[in-house]
């Protein structure tokens, strides 16, 4: 087996002690007969090794795109990256050559999804699909691989792994099909793990055994977690930091404990108040007016404007609201954000 | 206490599961919905709680009547749904009307909204007149805060919330006292989902209309529900207008505390239980206790004798476990 690892640390460029995944001003564009849909419109981001960062959306803001364009998945056509860099220890990913790329997105990027039923294929046992990672990564002899993939399926929990190694994705409960594509997404032992609402298919109590199972093999490999998700009670819960996203940006971005306390941008702090609350039974919920705006017409200045309570002449305006930095480690991109924090 | 709209008693309904395509033979059957009561008053909220495949779904399409149950009755104004057949049948139904969950596929993409609201009129003819059809569709569009003007747009033209609230309108077309609501907000962004709910909530108070509120999400439920029923493997374990603060049930105790809280302070402080394994199949639940295969608390009792659902000594609300006793659970 050639050792794998020295090779991409041999690519040029590669620098074992540079930040461990850093985006920078990424542009993702769709192009479609109805226009071109800014999904992801200067997104930025670092993930260090070991910790978890939420990235905080609703349906249509572009965190799963994002997630994809790191990932190297985007659909292209008609999905094109128009901008920006995606830096893997030093190396911009999106400049590689495709082999070297590949290499490692394959060894130490991983991505698990939302569906594992299609996600995974049905025609295949999960022993050749978890098999097929080493014989092809790895150089590994059926057998050995074999040996590997029980070993993986016993390490997420899987019960008489020895024997359901045969089994197909059907034959599997939605929890149990989770736990085999976390066990493929760790096979290769990648440092950067993207989770694409990874529980939201699931029932509240599989729920709590995956995340936690995700949180222990994150400690055991002191691996650096993307989360990408609504929830904000499952970012309450794991996350250290978070980043909101609205139509394309990242609005605000704050360590976990500090946005919950005092929000900094108009969005986040409505939908933490959309949540219902003990104290809030035989109320009205909060809303936010409005509906999120249309990627292929995105309104000037401030994307959020049309629905914010705070908004002035200045937020209708080009250009957008830059990050402020407001504290260390923590950005909003609201011109008001004092006043929305009551600071 | 108001009066009861809709009652059901020893509700049962069994899939069968049948072997062979020549000479078919029953070989078992999925217990779906096992033995329910439940009652529901004059402008209430019960919230039915569970997890996938416990059988609240089932549940819903008995009482709407989109299923036929195995056994049991269906009492709604003193009539039992289940034993009416043709008029008699139709007329009874327009009191008990259902919204669903995917405003995506429950739509005909190709009827206009008018059609889609105003389809109930022309099954029951005899509510609205065919000349003030029209006039009515428009009234029930503007009392779900739709543009009444926006009659003849295609549902595509809508966005998801917008959709739910055609299918609320849809719901209240024929004046219902009670709606079945089954999981109306799942589909639905955060912020989308409050502007649904307090729809819901003014339309129960402007028309005094009772709720089923079937729903995966425990903080929407409890938000919206007077009493809740919580439902494991087609019964109902513990129901009660105190569930969330006074859990005695076991598995309320588990899936209470699966709940994420959106707090971080409350990080590691919360005691949670994670339940070990999948739910057991419902072709063939358990003996006796159903939950017992999961449950720290299960005693050889448990797998002997069914615990039934009624108040214990130290569980003011009916519960059905043997060693019920309250816990208190972080939420």
């Amino acid at each position: 087996m050639t050792d794998i690892h020295a090779e991409i640390d041999a690519i040029p460029g590669v620098d074992p002690y540079a930040p461990l995944l850093q985006v920078s001003d990424l542009h993702v564009e769709f192009r479609t007969r109805d226009g071109v849909a800014r999904a992801v419109n200067g997104v930025n981001f670092f993930l260090r090794p070991g910790e978890t960062l939420a990235i905080l959306g609703e349906s249509g803001c572009g965190k799963s795109v994002t997630a994809q364009a790191v990932m190297g998945i985007l659909d292209t056509p008609p999905g094109y990256i128009t901008r920006g860099e995606v830096h893997y220890r030093g190396v911009d990913l999106l400049r590689l050559p495709e082999e070297a790329r590949r290499k490692v997105r394959a060894n130490r990027i991983a991505m698990i999804f939302q569906d594992a039923l299609s996600a995974l294929n049905p025609v295949y046992s999960v022993g050749f699909q978890l098999g097929e990672l080493f014989r092809v990564h790895r150089g590994m002899s059926r057998s050995d691989a074999k040996k590997r993939s029980i070993e993986l399926l016993d390490q997420v929990r899987i019960p008489a792994a020895r024997q359901r190694i045969g089994d197909y994705p059907h034959q599997f409960s939605g929890g149990m099909r989770q736990r085999v594509m976390i066990a493929m997404a760790l096979a290769l032992d990648p440092e950067v793990l993207i989770a694409d609402e990874p529980t939201t298919a699931l029932d509240v109590t599989v729920q709590a055994q995956i995340m936690g199972l995700l949180a222990e093999l994150q400690r055991q490999r002191n691996m650096g977690l993307i989360l990408i998700t609504h929830d904000m009670g499952v970012v309450a819960d794991v996350a250290d930091r978070i980043s909101v996203m609205y139509a394309g940006r990242i609005v605000e971005e704050a360590p976990v404990y500090d946005i919950y306390a005092r929000p900094a941008h108009p969005y986040t702090k409505a939908l933490l108040d959309s949540i219902p609350r003990l104290d809030m039974k035989g109320q009205q919920l909060s809303v936010i007016r409005g509906l999120p705006p249309a990627l292929t017409d995105l309104p000037r200045g401030c994307a959020f404007h049309p629905r914010c309570a705070f908004a002035q002449d200045a937020c209708r305006r080009d250009p957008a609201p830059p990050p402020y930095h407001i504290a260390p480690g923590r950005t909003s991109r609201c011109h008001f954000w004092n006043e929305v924090a009551g600071l | 206490m108001s009066e009861l709209v809709l009652e059901t008693k020893g509700l049962v309904k069994h899939f069968p599961i049948s072997r062979g395509v020549v000479g078919k033979s029953k070989v078992g059957a999925i217990r779906a919905v096992d033995g329910v009561d439940l009652q529901l008053r004059r402008g209430e909220t019960l919230g039915v709680v569970g997890e996938s495949g416990c059988g609240k779904s089932t549940l819903a399409k008995l009482l709407v009547g989109l299923e036929k149950p195995s056994d049991g009755s269906i009492m709604v104004r003193g009539e039992d749904m289940v034993r009416l057949r043709g008029g008699d049948l139709r007329r009874a139904r327009r009191h008990i009307q259902m919204v669903l969950q995917d405003p995506y596929t429950s739509l005909n993409p190709r009827m206009t909204v008018g059609d889609i609201v105003g389809e109930p009129f022309e099954i029951h003819r005899d509510v609205v007149k065919r000349g003030a059809r029209p006039r009515a569709v428009q009234e029930l569009l503007d009392i779900v805060g739709l543009n009444p003007d926006h009659v003849n747009r295609y549902p595509h033209q809508f966005s998801g919330g917008q959709r739910q609230r055609i299918g609320i309108a849809r719901a209240l077309a024929l004046r219902p006292e009670i709606i079945v609501c089954d999981e109306p907000v799942s589909a639905l962004d955060v912020s989308i989902q409050a502007q649904v709910i307090n729809l819901l909530e003014a339309l129960q108070k402007e028309f005094g209309l009772s709720y089923i509120f079937i729903a995966h999400d425990l903080s929407v439920v409890r938000h919206i529900a007077d009493r809740v029923a919580v439902m494991y493997l087609g019964k109902i374990v513990e129901t009660g207008p105190h569930i969330y603060e006074r859990p005695t049930h076991p598995y309320t105790q588990a899936l209470l505390s699966a709940v994420p809280v959106p707090d971080p302070r409350l990080r590691g402080r919360r005691n949670q239980i994670v339940l070990e394994g999948d739910v057991p199949s419902p072709a063939n639940p358990p003996s006796g206790c159903r939950f017992r295969t999961r449950c720290w608390k299960a005693q050889k009792v448990c797998a002997d004798r069914e615990p039934l659902l009624h108040p214990r000594e130290r569980s003011e609300h009916p519960s059905a476990c043997h060693f019920a006793e309250p816990r208190h659970v972080i939420l």
